[in-house]
């Protein structure tokens, strides 16, 4: 089935004020950034989005933030960005701060068809305030409910016309769950090739998952935090 | 003399056992890799996504694609596996992570640990801290023994909100080894030139000092 659209503006076609965005990425690693410009070209505004981080001050989400199209973050760690820090502190933006394995789990179960599970993560803390709690070998567990949204859109290194992703690197983090747990997936690859290019022992996320896939036009990939060690 | 921050890595790295799966922190706990003890083989993993986390690339060969949890560029070591973050919390959920070593802000002597948000001031959010210490067997805190303005950031209860409860099972500062138990914090060793006295005027939490308390032997 080919899932491949022209461009970025079909891809993003139907996202509306409003809905709830999964965004793939770790910090600026792997994220959807042809896309994410895109959702600041379009104007919508009252979003809710799901992501493990809110990006930096000018680049990733901070550019949604900058515009203040986001209503709703839902994420993990968001230091690294003042302009956030500051809707957050002031109540313009809504925050919803969870641990980072039952963010990934939740998009997963999202996917997955479970509707909730239990995890030790965030037993104690106000994490689980208002969240059942029950004991499995001795140990005390939260209830987490999944997590879906209206569109998922994620980044992946190499795609194929059937929407078959391959990752690169630590760019994988969240993307292949997000993609599992969107109405609508978007994927933006490097590399987009013909269905059975790819060797389908080593393809990542099943094309199930994806409904549009295009090409990206540039990768800006910026580096947050660049460290080397001297050569000898 | 106190031991600045390579010497609580130093310190920690001594507890690595051989085949260990070992998750280091941001700040301090990153610093263990570089003291791995020799004949000693360990995999560190980072739940951004990759296990056999090798170090900083040469300059030049950094990719954006290849980054630790604290957002920094790595390289990966032969035997490297890159993983999805649901996967990568599968391995710390399911304890197949022998040692986490993460920071913190403040611990209490029931094993408490806060590191994540100061209200109305400072909100980074916890991301995979609250799954490591909920979940890990074994977990190693790795800060100074006090903040900067001189105050213990060992006590008797965290005044920030919890990461996680009764999880902590050592501490090393730059003052001293402490295990977490039942009676509090028990002194383990010293750092090398400090004085009980030092780490009893330090510790804000209660302190169990029982019999002569040796230094910490460092290279």
């Amino acid at each position: 089935m080919n899932k491949v659209v022209p461009n970025v503006e079909e891809a993003c076609k139907g996202i509306e004020s409003g809905m709830t965005l999964m965004l793939g990425g770790f910090g600026l690693c792997g994220i959807p950034e042809n896309s994410i410009a895109q959702l600041v070209k379009m104007g919508v505004n009252d979003l809710t989005c799901i992501s493990n981080n809110a990006g930096v001050d000018d680049f990733g989400l901070g550019l949604l933030l900058q515009g203040k199209q986001i209503k709703k973050m839902i994420s993990s760690y968001v230091g690294e960005n003042d302009e956030f820090e500051r809707q957050m502190l002031s109540g313009e933006l809504e925050v919803d701060l969870i641990p980072q394995g039952s963010l990934a789990e939740r998009c997963r179960a999202g996917g997955a068809g479970i509707p909730a599970f239990f995890t030790p993560a965030g037993f104690g803390t106000e994490v689980a305030e208002g969240k059942e709690v029950r004991e499995f070998n001795g140990k005390p567990h939260i209830l987490e409910s999944a997590l879906t949204a209206d569109f998922a859109i994620v980044k992946a290194w190499k795609g194929d016309t059937e929407g078959n992703l391959v990752f690169k690197a630590t760019a994988r983090n969240f993307n292949p769950m997000m993609a599992m747990a969107g109405k609508i997936t978007i994927a933006e690859v490097e590399e987009l090739v013909p269905a059975g290019e790819l060797d389908p022992n080593f393809i990542h996320t099943p094309g199930i998952f994806v409904q549009r896939i295009f090409k990206g036009e540039k990768f800006e990939k910026r580096i947050e935090q660049r460290t080397v060690r001297p050569k000898n | 003399m106190a031991l600045d921050k390579n010497g609580i890595a130093q310190r920690i790295a001594q507890d690595l056992r051989d085949g260990w799966y070992v998750n280091l922190g941001i700040g301090i706990p990153t610093l263990v890799a570089n003291y791995i003890p020799e004949g000693i083989e360990v995999e560190f993993q980072s739940e951004n996504g990759i296990l056999g986390m090798g170090p900083f690339p040469f300059e030049g060969e950094e990719d954006a694609d290849l980054i630790n949890a604290g957002k920094q560029t790595i390289t990966a070591m032969p035997g490297a596996v890159y993983f999805d973050s649901a996967t990568s919390f599968a391995m710390i959920r399911g304890q197949h992570v022998q040692l986490t070593v993460l920071g913190a802000m403040e611990v209490a002597d029931n094993g408490d640990i806060a590191n994540w948000k100061i209200p109305g001031r400072m909100v980074k959010g916890m991301g995979g801290a609250m799954d490591l210490v909920a979940s890990a067997d074994n977990i190693i805190v790795a800060m100074m023994h006090t903040n900067k303005k001189g105050e213990s950031k060992l006590l008797s209860k965290c005044s920030l909100p919890l990461t996680g409860v009764g999880c902590v099972k050592k501490v090393v500062t730059n003052l001293a080894v402490l295990e977490i138990t039942s009676d509090g914090f028990k002194l383990i060793e010293r750092a090398p030139g400090v004085s009980v006295e030092e780490i009893q005027n330090a510790t804000a939490g209660r302190l169990v000092v029982e019999g002569e308390i040796p230094e910490m032997k460092l290279n």
